[in-house]
């Protein structure tokens, strides 16, 4: 990636993105767990002050209460760190949200390894697996500032529970581009190859993007999809590109187990059983350090990615 | 309604409880017995409600947080005309709208689903916090069990709710002190519960006879009157009430009478009946 590329945190992007649709609905109120600052939802807090309620350090309670005004037509955002939205409350959003299947709006921030410095209590790797296996969970994994954006607004249109998952770290944008549509449920190609299949999501596709730069360099064609909705899968696109190439890759910033992984794995062994590797954080806790030293050991910044695959393709 | 028209109807709750149960061959009678007389008042008296529109919009909201007392709340929604009261004994069956624990997808007049302790109240304080928010005069409603109160959602959502001065809302406790394991007081005191409630802001009312349906209106009344913060209303109930065997017996809480056990509850309902007749 070239050093001057803009780079955004897709928390950040949340908290404009909901100041955006805060203009345009009264109906949209934004609910937090003492993180205002941290989510970004802050910004919402400053120009709605009357639409923003602080729940305090209570996230199963801040889930249930989102539940409740659902009932009666609101459209509510509730924010907290993955770790505490997905992990803590998991609970409260399978019976409370999801099993009434009610409009609310999960917005979880501060997910995985790039969390950095705040060591592993905090860096959530299990969000996606446990939303997977909420009944009409939708789960938003978007890749970068333009993407997260305009996730945050299909959130809002689409009727019934969403998980959105932002990440602390600046990554670069990506997707600044006059044709790019967001549409839940639809992958995106983002490189056209014939070698092997890399199937990315969340941050993890600007990494994916860089290696298969790095591997054209070396004859090898990785065509790139972007997973921005893990649920419902674009099982077509997979197909597709695995029938194409017979190689899959996927690179997620996430366990490996349950995650963008294990939902292609499923797709592929039941339909196209195809030659594939994860790569994302192995069965493991992670640690502190900074957001680049975790993604760079975890092999999933540009670098390592290249390196898996080529490995792979051994 | 009449002090005895309310009785006369907690009587039809109650069997139409005992029936469901009987019916389901599982389910939560104890609890749901216990809490007839204050279904019967909320339904029958106290909010307002229309079984023929279960989801206008200015109805006041039910939140049944101890959702195990189902049979309770299908028991009084049937006999309030929401739907048949001869679907009752379909109570847990597979394809049934009569699901174990309230549906609010499936079962018409459930403001919410509920089951898993702890949840409900939350629930209805981001009802009642909705109906703040945007000066909707209607008011939230929900019942916990006194087991329920160890879950520590109730008190992070009871905090919530006396700190933003929820007055629209109004908490009942049905202490009917026993749960699954034994007496509330001995797996794990919540007591004393109305000095809990009062630290976390709430208007506390103590019922001293919670099967009393003059005593719980009065305490109705209290609570709609309360102005600035919650109210908690806890009413001191007796588990498996008017069923001679199953009264304050811990055993109860999650059991379904047989065959003749269910003779036996419905022939104590119907002297029950009969003696209220008599003061006619």
């Amino acid at each position: 990636m070239p050093a001057e590329v803009k780079k955004v945190a897709t928390r950040a992007s949340y908290g404009r993105a909901l100041v955006e649709l805060g203009k345009e609905h009264e109906n949209l109120y934004v609910l937090d767990a003492d993180l205002a600052g941290a989510t970004q939802t802050g910004m919402f807090k400053k120009e709605f002050p009357d639409r923003h309620i602080d729940c305090g350090i209570a996230e199963a309670d801040m889930m249930g209460i989102a539940a409740g005004m659902a009932t009666t037509g609101k459209i509510v955002f509730a924010s907290s760190f993955a770790m505490f939205a997905a992990g803590r409350a998991f609970e409260q959003v399978r019976n409370s949200i999801g099993y009434p299947h009610l409009n609310v709006k999960i917005g979880a921030t501060h997910a995985s390894v790039s969390v950095g410095e705040d060591g592993a209590t905090h860096q959530c790797n299990e969000d996606i697996a446990l939303m997977r296996t909420i009944p009409g969970m939708v789960i938003l994994n978007p890749s970068d500032d333009i993407e997260a954006v305009a996730a945050v607004k299909a959130a809002y249109e689409y009727v019934g529970p969403v998980y959105l998952r932002f990440g602390r770290y600046a990554v670069p944008v990506i997707n600044d581009r006059p044709d790019y549509s967001f549409e839940i449920g639809k992958g995106i190609l983002m490189r056209e190859g014939k070698d092997v299949t890399i199937v990315a999501t969340g941050l993890c596709v600007a990494s994916a993007l860089e290696a298969a730069e790095k591997l054209a360099g070396e004859g090898v064609s990785a065509e790139v999809i972007n997973i921005h909705t893990i649920k419902p899968l674009d099982e077509e696109i997979i197909l597709n590109s695995a029938k194409k190439t017979g190689k899959v890759v996927t690179v997620e910033e996430h366990s490996i187990l349950g995650g963008l992984g294990g939902a292609v794995a499923e797709v592929l062994g039941e339909k196209l059983p195809t030659k594939m590797t994860r790569i994302g954080v192995n069965d493991v806790f992670c640690e502190s350090g900074t957001a680049a030293q975790l993604l760079h050991k975890h092999q999933l910044d540009g670098e390592g990615v290249y390196a898996r695959v080529k490995d792979f393709l051994k | 309604m009449t002090t005895l028209e309310l009785q006369l109807m907690a009587n039809e709750v109650r069997k139409g409880i005992v029936t469901a149960v009987h019916g389901a061959k599982a389910g939560h009678p104890g609890g749901s017995l216990s809490a007839a007389d204050v279904m019967t008042v909320l339904y029958f008296d106290e909010m307002n409600i229309d079984p023929k529109d279960p989801k206008k919009e200015d109805r006041d909201r039910f939140v049944l947080s101890k959702g195990h007392n189902a049979p309770a709340l299908y028991s009084t929604l049937a006999n309030r005309g929401y739907f048949p009261v001869e679907d009752l004994p379909t109570l847990r069956h597979l394809g049934s709208y009569l699901q174990g624990h309230p549906c609010m997808q499936e079962t018409p007049g459930v403001d919410m689903s509920s089951g898993s302790l702890g949840q409900g109240i939350s629930a209805a304080v981001g009802m009642a916090l909705s109906a703040k928010l945007s000066g909707y005069g209607w008011r939230t409603y929900t019942l916990l069990g006194d087991g329920e109160i160890q879950e520590g959602q109730v008190w992070e959502a009871s905090m919530f709710a006396g700190f933003h001065k929820l007055d629209n809302l109004c908490v009942i406790v049905d202490n009917n002190n026993l749960q699954i394991d034994g007496a509330i007081d001995e797996v794990c005191s919540p007591y004393p519960i109305d000095k809990k409630f009062e630290a976390f802001n709430f208007h506390v009312i103590n019922v001293a006879d919670g099967n009393d349906v003059d005593q719980i209106r009065a305490a109705f009344k209290e609570a709609r009157e309360t102005k600035g913060q919650p109210t908690a209303i806890i009413l001191k109930t007796v588990k498996g009430k008017n069923v001679s065997f199953m009264e304050n017996q811990a055993g109860w809480h999650g059991k379904a009478p047989n065959d003749e056990q269910y003779a036996v509850a419905m022939e104590d309902l119907k002297k029950v009946e009969e003696a209220l007749c008599q003061q006619k």
